[in-house]
């Protein structure tokens, strides 16, 4: 396919430990199509930051990928050079990080952040580069930003440091953006907002986004499609609506009743029993089997690849006897 | 509601000095900083009933809280447990007040200790009230406790660094139900957990409520868990009171400007094809509120008297609001 942006096959990553290795994200595969958004949820620990960290080569070591290979544009990434990496990193693929505080460097101006940013990755002069950055200001939606291009990072709000930050990720005209959990230090009113920033400049940027989030508000409001992920795995990956409406993977469908319903009033919300394995507790078979309601003798003993069910993929093999395999 | 509520919030005010160091002011010439955290918040819960304070970072949701388990002390007004008020009881009667009412809190990272056993954190409680001095029937105590919230009692034997997130927030619920109380301020309970260990933990504390006849004070900022869990919901904006209202009530038909920008603000989840306005502006600072109505620049509908005087709690609407728009049916 012409269209696709990123193309992730078979992605292990795994962490070293003195007991032997810890397998921390185990078979993932999917795509990412030009302009398109693509959601990532998932408790804790289920390995979404990760996915994004080993795209766009920042894996603390001891972790490491270990098989599958990372395309982009059709090159091969996940083996290039730290150099390598370097020019691609900024340039071709974005990072929003969660706190916008910490992202920031405090003791330079916002402009001075913005225009080394975008010199790095494009050939402007100094007038033209701090111009550019002006209109990055403008398009995240920061009120006067020709005045407050020289403030500093804790003369802004929250909000607007997150706004400053999603400028900073555009700066380099990437393909990519990675937003790793962008609202969750935000308030819910400001949160509303960043959503329709991230969603409204990446849409005039050309950009595609990986969203890696746990509020599933965010995903409906924001994302094509959306990927699930448990215990380091794929689960679920589908367009948006279909995954939220009609999800087919059991986590899925226990994951959306276990949200509080604004529409109708529930007694009860739906319950998963247990908790998500630790890494180097996932059962043989299918990792959910445990917890799964219609678990059955083959979800114990063989693991489960990626079965399409209409329009969705999901790793069940309850699925996988409807289609008669 | 001719019964005595449980707990009464009448006018409850605090403030904070926020101000630099003394010899700094003076050689900066500059006044003293106060920031008013809470202001001339009311309120009454009713026993076995949840109410819920929502509003967003710094609009004095957890000030209250804190004040209701009189780990702050009110600059004015006060706070009325089973007719009694709280700063004016001592001795023998302030210690059973303060075992009445008990405090789960957001971060069970931090609210644990993490150099105790997971029993003796538990059984700390029964000892410091002096419900039950006999070892072994506070170890039963604390077995029954922990089966009541989800665990086991071997758990007892266990550090807080063995349990997950969820898992820790069981345990800070069975350390408040062992002082055997009857009101539990719950700040922010759940916001540290994934939603599937939340389900959970909402799940249980509507049990223990139903079993124990508790009577909730609960603080969030997730307006779809309130409107899960609370009887009545109160919103709050930089430290005062804007609307008060049942829960289905409060969620069909919001009256106050900013009770409707929240519930615009909350993300369609389900994807039910609700029209979302997008909301303006941020909550100003509180060291130096706007003058008026302290929503006003961020409301639709503010006219000159917004600006001017501040609005009172009153009955419009079947709501209880403090907005003029409202009283004078300028929407």
């Amino acid at each position: 396919m012409a269209d696709t942006l990123l193309s992730v096959k078979d992605l292990v990553v795994e962490f070293p430990q003195r007991r032997g290795l810890l397998r921390a994200l185990d078979q993932i595969s999917f795509d990412i199509k030009r302009g398109e958004i693509l959601g990532v949820v998932g408790e804790s620990g289920a390995g979404k930051s990760l996915t994004g960290a080993s795209i766009i080569g920042l894996l603390e070591p001891p972790g490491r990928v270990s098989g599958g290979t990372i395309e982009l544009d059709g090159q091969r990434i996940d083996n290039l050079s730290t150099a390598e990496m370097r020019k691609i990193r900024g340039r071709k693929i974005g990072m929003v990080f969660q706190d916008p505080l910490t992202s920031l460097n405090p003791i330079f101006t916002i402009a001075e952040q913005l225009i080394e940013t975008i010199q790095t990755h494009l050939k402007l002069s100094d007038k033209e580069a701090r111009k550019q950055a002006i209109k990055l200001l403008d398009d995240v939606g920061i009120p006067a930003a020709s005045q407050r291009i020289d403030d500093y990072p804790h003369q802004f709000s929250g909000g607007m440091r997150q706004r400053v930050v999603i400028a900073l990720a555009l700066a380099g005209e990437p393909e990519l953006i990675i937003a790793d959990e962008p609202t969750t230090a935000l308030d819910v009113s400001v949160q509303a907002q960043i959503i329709d920033v991230l969603k409204n400049t990446c849409k005039e940027h050309g950009a595609a986004v990986m969203l890696v989030t746990h509020d599933m508000g965010v995903i409906a409001e924001t994302c094509d499609r959306v990927a699930v992920m448990y215990a380091g795995r794929l689960a679920e990956i589908g367009p948006v609506r279909e995954v939220i409406k009609h999800p087919k993977h059991p986590y899925t469908i226990g994951l959306m009743g276990s949200i509080p319903s604004l529409a109708h009033q529930v007694e009860r919300l739906v319950q998963i029993p247990g908790s998500m394995p630790r890494l180097d507790a996932i059962p043989e078979g299918c990792a959910f089997n445990p917890r799964c309601n219609r678990v059955f003798d083959r979800c114990r003993t063989e693991r489960p690849d990626l079965i399409a069910v209409e329009e969705n993929l999901a790793a069940c093999w309850l699925h996988a006897k409807e289609a008669g395999a | 509601m001719s019964q005595q509520p449980l707990l009464k919030v009448d006018n409850l005010t605090r403030r904070f000095d926020v101000s630099k160091p003394w010899l700094n002011r003076m050689i900066e010439r500059e006044p003293k900083q106060i920031l008013t955290a809470v202001n001339q918040v009311s309120f009454e819960v009713e026993k076995g009933k949840s109410f819920a304070l929502v509003g967003e970072s710094g609009s004095g949701k957890s000030t209250i809280a804190k004040m209701v388990v009189n780990l702050l002390n009110p600059s004015s007004g006060h706070i009325y447990f089973d007719g009694q008020e709280l700063s004016q009881a001592k001795g023998a009667a302030f210690k059973s007040l303060r075992r009445r009412v008990q405090m789960i809190f957001q971060d069970p990272f931090a609210s644990l200790n993490p150099r105790w056993r997971v029993g003796d954190i538990i059984a700390e409680p029964i000892y410091a009230f002096g419900l039950e001095s006999d070892k072994l029937k506070v170890q039963k105590t604390v077995e029954r406790l922990l089966s009541t919230v989800g665990l086991t009692g071997r758990d007892r034997y266990k550090f807080p660094h063995e349990f997950s997130g969820g898992q820790r927030q069981r345990i800070a619920i069975a350390r408040a139900l062992s002082a055997n109380p009857e009101f539990l301020v719950c700040d922010e309970p759940t916001s540290a957990l994934d939603v599937s260990v939340q389900a959970q933990i909402l799940n249980l504390m509507q049990d223990l409520q139903d079993e124990f006849n508790l009577t909730y004070l609960f603080i969030s900022h997730d307006m779809s868990v309130v409107k899960h869990m609370a009887d009545t919901i109160g919103v709050l904006y930089l430290g005062g009171l804007v609307e008060v209202n049942d829960s289905q009530q409060l969620f069909n038909q919001p009256v106050h400007p900013y009770t409707r920008m929240l519930l615009d603000a909350i993300p369609d989840h389900e994807m039910t094809g609700r029209r979302r306005t997008p909301v303006t502006g941020e909550i100003p600072n509180p060291i130096n509120p706007p003058s008026g109505c302290p929503f006003h620049p961020r409301c639709q509908y503010a006219n000159d008297r917004c600006k001017q005087e501040v609005p009172r709690s009153k009955a419009v609407m079947n709501s209880t609001v403090a907005c003029f728009a409202a009283e004078e049916g300028r929407f």
